[in-house]
């Protein structure tokens, strides 16, 4: 490569790499609502712990083009590694038991992308949501270690680094979710703005081609179904550490169904997606089912229906001028960066 | 309809309730979680509309406060019954936690009212160990022994020597299996075979076949209300009505709010419960017409007495404290309350927290064109087997 091109590329990476004023905005209103809605923290950890779980089915959707209706298998492992390890107190940091919960999951996450990299993607649905029902069925038959249908009984989470406790009112549980969610944000955004992420994206678009060029492909996508994998199962173990109970329900259908339709509510490929996926669908399911405790999954549908019927694009089309400006603030200060 | 009507009544007792103008009520929240949506809808129905049936017939009034019920649907889902019963108490302030339509819903809950101190009446979970995973847990529904010994006796004196168990796969059909087993043996029945299908999903058909072959006298079934459906048409399938085996079980199996779709098939299975639509009370009579007058189609099951009945319990207790809204003063006051439910006698055992009702042995029957579960033999006040084994 060239120095001119191989400058160009390290001008096109760090551009990408760079906070837009949004982002900025978007991470400043979580880190208030910590302070500032103190009633509402249990809500806003199933909002926190649903986006990091959004955000690593946009990782492989978004950006390898993996399709999944079985993200769920990781999540559920994650949860249950997590209340295993401290219910039989063989973890009782939690950090510590929430990393090895992801580790866990990715694991399984790297033993069955090769599953997945076999087929197109029909294929890769069968394959992800036949794992799911597998880890589930299996969850189900072993009820002297899972509890099977009534759920892992008996979880006790000790405190948070030996002095947080996890309160009633959820507040320690909401401040560790959106930290985790949001270092792990950090993590995601830094290898999808390198050159690891954007060759994803090449592959996505042309896999013929990116392995033409000498991309490794399959390799990759091990890499970053892995990833993934890893990032839903410490999802779950959140999930298990903040309510101190977990159940088959971790494993459902419904749950990679309902993150599927996250991902598509926030939109795919840009991250962000996941999160405001996570906000929207669960604001919306949390008021409509106040409002009709019976009836809230047909509002909820038709909601949908109109979202993808509409386009996200045409709902969002009052931030355009926003948007516009925030770019020439950016393309300024990228002016700015080049000349200095 | 329901709602404006009950919005007519609220709006008359607070009219009249209120001893002067500006003079604000105080309002205690009971926080109802059900699973209104799910597969266990039929369960979240009843209830709620036998708790919205008794603030109707009461008044929303009692002890100079305000009750306002405020329903969630956990969907049948343990972590969102978890969460919600938390944003009950926090953001809420609900002084009572109601509902619980399964076991685990109410397991999970439990260490939150006693975190909380808030009372946790269960309308309808019915496994024997709740009540003792808190000691703010008081229930109006029912435990599985309770059904499941009584049929036991039954079986016995009913000249019924080999049985075989079929249960579904979790904790209540542990209780139902394990209980029935233990009263059955003792009296020297034997059991040929015990089968436990899976809660979710289920296909009876290979474990009716099982059950088929250890040719017994009956067959015991305890499967969710709900579930009773899909067992009846699969043991007709394989033809087990015509082997000479008998069906029996508790009432879980004949549940009323699905039982006249079960069609004749269903005559002259026998099951153990404590509640039917067709107790013959005055009580139950009223209690039947009004039930089916605000929710025209329904009919009111076991499922309803529960709600209905831990709706009495909480005005009850409230009226005891005074309108005092303490959860300890609550659960004490709410211990050895006695009354005439519906569903006959019951009670609060003031050791146990749980309930002390009678259970009758009943026979599917046709009763003015619909069928019914119709009462024949009475086992008065039946204590939890469970608990008072362990004494």
């Amino acid at each position: 490569m060239s120095p001119q091109a191989q400058a160009d590329a390290a001008q096109l990476l760090a551009g990408r790499a760079r906070w837009h004023p949004f982002e900025v905005l978007f991470w400043l209103a979580a880190a208030a609502s910590t302070v500032l809605l103190p009633g509402h923290h249990l809500i806003l950890t199933e909002i926190a712990w649903l986006a990091l779980f959004a955000l690593s089915l946009d990782l492989i959707l978004g950006y390898a083009g993996i399709v999944s209706l079985g993200h769920a298998a990781f999540f559920g492992l994650g949860a249950y590694a997590a209340g295993l390890l401290a219910k039989h107190e063989l973890v009782n940091e939690p950090l510590l038991a929430l990393l090895l919960a992801g580790l866990a999951a990715a694991l399984l996450g790297f033993v069955t992308s090769f599953l997945v990299l076999r087929g197109a993607d029909l294929t890769r649905l069968m394959v992800t949501l036949g794992v799911a029902l597998l880890l589930r069925e299996l969850a189900n038959k072993h009820a002297w270690l899972t509890g099977g249908a009534d759920g892992l009984q008996g979880v006790t989470v000790e405190p948070l680094l030996g002095r947080f406790r996890f309160d009633m009112f959820g507040h320690t549980g909401y401040v560790y979710t959106l930290a985790v969610t949001f270092v792990l944000f950090l993590v995601a955004r830094r290898i999808m703005n390198s050159s690891f992420g954007l060759s994803l994206q090449a592959m996505k678009e042309n896999p013929a081609r990116a392995e033409a060029v000498g991309m490794p492909v399959s390799r990759r996508l091990i890499a970053v179904y892995t990833l993934a994998a890893g990032y839903a199962g410490i999802a779950g173990a959140l999930l298990t550490q903040t309510t101190a109970f977990t159940s088959l329900d971790v494993f459902s259908f419904e749950r990679s169904a309902d993150l599927l339709l996250v991902l598509i509510i926030g939109g795919a490929g840009y991250l962000y997606g996941g999160l405001i996926g996570a906000v929207v669908f669960k604001l919306l399911q949390d008021s409509l089912s106040t409002i009709t405790p019976q009836y809230w999954p047909f509002w909820i549908g038709l909601l949908l229906v109109a979202i993808v019927l509409v386009g996200r694009e045409r709902i969002t089309a009052w931030t355009a001028p926003l948007r516009a400006f925030a770019g020439r603030l950016d393309r300024r200060r990228g002016a700015a960066a080049t000349k200095a | 309809m329901l709602r404006k009507s009950l919005l007519m009544a609220l709006a008359t007792a607070a009219l009249a309730g209120l001893p002067a103008p500006g003079l604000a009520q105080e309002t205690v929240k009971v926080g109802l979680i059900l699973p209104m949506t799910g597969p266990f809808t039929s369960t979240g129905k009843q209830i709620a509309a036998a708790a919205r049936l008794y603030m109707q017939e009461h008044g929303a009034t009692v002890a100079g406060k305000k009750i306002e019920l405020v329903l969630k649907d956990d969907t049948g889902n343990a972590e969102l019954t978890k969460r919600l019963a938390q944003e009950l108490v926090v953001s809420e302030k609900v002084r009572f936690l109601a509902g619980f339509g399964l076991t685990p819903l109410a397991l999970a809950v439990a260490p939150l009212a006693t975190e909380a101190k808030v009372p946790q009446i269960v309308m309808a979970a019915g496994t024997s160990i709740i009540t003792e995973r808190s000691p703010f847990v008081v229930r109006t529904s029912f435990t599985v022994p309770q059904s499941a010994v009584v049929i036991a006796d039954w079986a016995v004196k009913s000249n019924v020597k080999k049985v075989v168990t079929l249960v579904s796969d979790y904790a209540p059909g542990h209780d139902a299996e394990k209980s029935f087993k233990e009263r059955f043996t003792a009296a020297g029945g034997q059991i040929a075979a015990e089968l436990r299908v899976p809660l979710q999903n289920p296909d009876f058909a290979p474990f009716l076949q099982r059950a088929a072959d250890a040719k017994p006298d009956a067959l015991y079934v305890f499967v969710p209300s709900g579930a009773g459906a899909i067992v009846m048409k699969q043991f007709l399938e394989r033809g087990l009505d015509k082997s000479g085996i008998r069906l029996i079980g508790t009432g879980d199996l004949t549940d009323d709010d699905i039982l006249p779709g079960f069609g004749d098939a269903a005559l002259g299975i026998i099951t153990a419960h404590l509640y039917a639509t067709a107790h013959p009370s005055p009580k139950n009579k009223a209690y039947v017409a009004a039930f089916s007058k605000a929710n025209p189609g329904m009919r009111p099951n076991f499922m309803s007495v529960g709600g209905y009945d831990g709706m009495h319990l909480i005005y009850e207790a409230l009226k005891k404290t005074g309108g005092k809204t303490d959860g300890e003063a609550l659960v004490a006051a709410m211990k050895g309350l006695a009354w005439e439910s519906p569903r006959g006698p019951i009670a609060i055992d003031p050791q146990t927290r749980d309930i002390v009702q009678n259970i009758y042995i009943r026979k599917v029957e046709r009763v003015n064109g619909e069928l019914h579960n119709v009462e024949f033999a009475t086992f008065e006040a039946v204590k939890d087997p469970v608990k008072a084994a362990k004494k």
